[in-house]
């Protein structure tokens, strides 16, 4: 858990993270979401000490973070970065190694936990080990960049835009790579980006920041629902705002007994895909299907309502 | 075997035979010397003063290294950074100050002999290495620098294991700038009696022998290439090893 009390950074004066206070649960996906100069990254790199706050107090799990030296802090908290920061001379493995090794790791466990990372993302580690950074797509260094944030197992990972650089297709894989690691080790996520697609795409909660202020912190659906203010309102944009809506939740939501023609749609697909999928192919409902068994039905009525303003 | 490598190996064994035998040489030079002068310069051993001479061009830009890669650290660090324009200054003035200066001015208190002469390398030799090794230490790119203080490295962790391995080529670069320009510098030394190839040349010059001044210029210039070519062969191998080093 992280606990932000009050939180101010200025520089000579000017107010870059103006009196933030903000607690994100363990095991919890927080994105954080503003413009350029709203102090989203400041507000960041407060936590694990790359600036030192003028005023206020960050607890992690209870701890104030400067009860240990920043370095130290820095060794318990994953960070990765946009433009990932891999260390240009030296070997991926080494570079996912740079933590462990900075916590004194044996070397057994070092190569195994290396391995390890390296299956997770997908990258076969004999192939991988020995590369040099330069030798990788910009897809893999994010992926390495990413490895060495969790290398030394943190509780906590920050990332600053860590897919910012991705051509859209190798970032949605990125997403859902983020979404299933968390997932399965239940790290506690506070992740910086400029898009609100991505922070409502990944972010348990989103709390929007503008000129140093938080603006409004919540869940994906009250932000579309029922945005603070006009700034917020135009970041979430709406135009597309009753599908935002619709592809936050899976049609397991709106499943009901009932037969439908046609092919079926999964049951952990958003209803955005499938109401899309409801009219691209003209039928009034869809069959729902869990584990290739027929298990009811998701009509378009329902669909088309759940699209609408939530009350 | 590609034609340059084997150009190279030529020359290497073309120079160990002339130093090793300049007699058999003689020939060769017989043209240049005039009156019945001798061809081959015999007073002081070619070898030796090969040998006196390449020591004390590695001594003098050692010397410089240390130094210079020294300051360049200290002024790219958070507490050092006001010293940044007295450093530039005294790197520069070593280089603006002409070498037979520094000669004129330390022989009266050092006395005749390699001193002044490593004095005069030294201070020629600090200016590439400095400001090639400050180039490569403010140039890191910004999110490498980032990921290293991220990670929990101390200050030192970052200098010794993310800084100077990616100056290092920038740095050879400055040293191996240094090495060939002392290795030409030095000549003048002989005028204060520095045992140098420039002896050679010197002795040439006074008796209008121009196979002397051949032969220690040649001898110069033939080390001023491997010298060139050994660093520049270590830093193209260095920089391929971090080619992304700007672009990640």
């Amino acid at each position: 858990m992280i606990e932000i009390n009050g939180i101010t950074k200025a520089y000579d004066g000017i107010r870059a993270v103006d009196d933030v206070s903000l607690t994100v649960e363990s095991g919890e996906i927080v994105t954080v979401v503003g413009t350029s100069g709203s102090g989203k990254t400041t507000l960041l790199r407060m936590i694990n000490r790359l600036v030192e706050p003028t005023a206020g107090a960050i607890l992690i799990d209870g701890r104030d973070n400067r009860d240990l030296p920043g370095h130290e802090l820095r060794r318990a908290i994953g960070y990765a970065i946009q433009g990932y920061g891999l260390f240009p001379h030296r070997t991926v493995a080494e570079n996912i190694a740079t933590v462990p090794k900075l916590l004194g790791w044996d070397r057994r466990r070092i190569d195994t936990r290396v391995d390890e990372l390296l299956s997770l993302f997908r990258l076969e580690p004999a192939q991988f080990r020995a590369r040099m950074p330069h030798e990788l797509s910009g897809g893999q260094q994010q992926r390495i960049g990413v490895a060495r944030a969790l290398a030394a197992e943190p509780a906590v990972l920050l990332m600053d835009e860590p897919f910012g650089a991705l051509d859209p297709i190798i970032r949605g894989k990125a997403q859902d790579d983020l979404i299933e690691i968390q997932r399965q080790f239940s790290t506690t996520i506070v992740l910086v980006t400029h898009g609100m697609e991505e922070a409502i795409r990944l972010g348990d909660r989103i709390a929007v920041m503008d000129k140093g202020r938080l603006l409004q912190f919540t869940t994906p659906a009250e932000i579309i629902a029922h945005p603070a203010s006009d700034f917020v309102a135009d970041l979430v944009g709406s135009a597309d705002r009753a599908f935002r809506l619709l592809s936050l939740s899976p049609v397991d939501d709106l499943a009901e007994p009932g037969d439908a023609q046609g092919e079926p749609i999964d049951a952990s697909a958003s209803l955005k895909d499938a109401l899309s999928e409801a009219l691209w192919s003209g039928r009034a409902a869809l069959p729902v299907a869990r584990h290739g068994a027929i298990v009811g039905r998701v009509t378009r009525e329902s669909l088309i309502a759940k699209a609408g303003r939530p009350q | 075997m590609s034609p340059g490598a084997l150009f190279r190996l030529v020359f290497v064994v073309v120079l160990v035979a002339f130093l090793a035998v300049p007699q058999a040489f003689a020939p060769v030079f017989a043209p240049f010397a005039s009156n019945g002068a001798p061809a081959i310069y015999t007073q002081s051993g070619l070898l030796t003063l090969t040998l006196s001479h390449l020591a004390m061009v590695a001594v003098a830009t050692m010397a410089a290294t240390v130094v210079s890669v020294g300051l360049a650290i200290l002024v790219t660090r958070p507490a050092g950074r006001e010293f940044l324009p007295l450093s530039r200054s005294i790197a520069n003035i070593g280089q603006t100050f002409p070498p037979v200066a520094v000669l004129a001015l330390a022989v009266p208190i050092f006395g005749f002999g390699p001193i002044p002469t490593l004095i005069a390398l030294f201070l020629y030799g600090l200016l590439p290495i400095f400001e090639n090794t400050l180039t490569g230490l403010t140039t890191i790119p910004p999110s490498v620098q980032e990921a290293a203080r991220g990670v929990g490295m101390t200050a030192l962790q970052r200098l010794i294991g993310v800084e100077l391995p990616l100056a290092l080529p920038l740095i050879l670069a400055g040293i191996r700038l240094t090495a060939v320009i002392s290795l030409g510098t030095a000549t003048i030394g002989s005028t204060v009696a520095a045992r140098t190839l420039g002896e050679v040349i010197i002795a040439g010059l006074i008796s209008n022998n121009t196979a002397f001044v051949l032969q220690g210029g040649l001898i110069v210039a033939a080390l001023a290439f491997f010298i060139h070519e050994g660093f520049a062969t270590l830093e193209t191998a260095l920089a391929r090893r971090t080619r992304g080093a700007l672009l990640i």
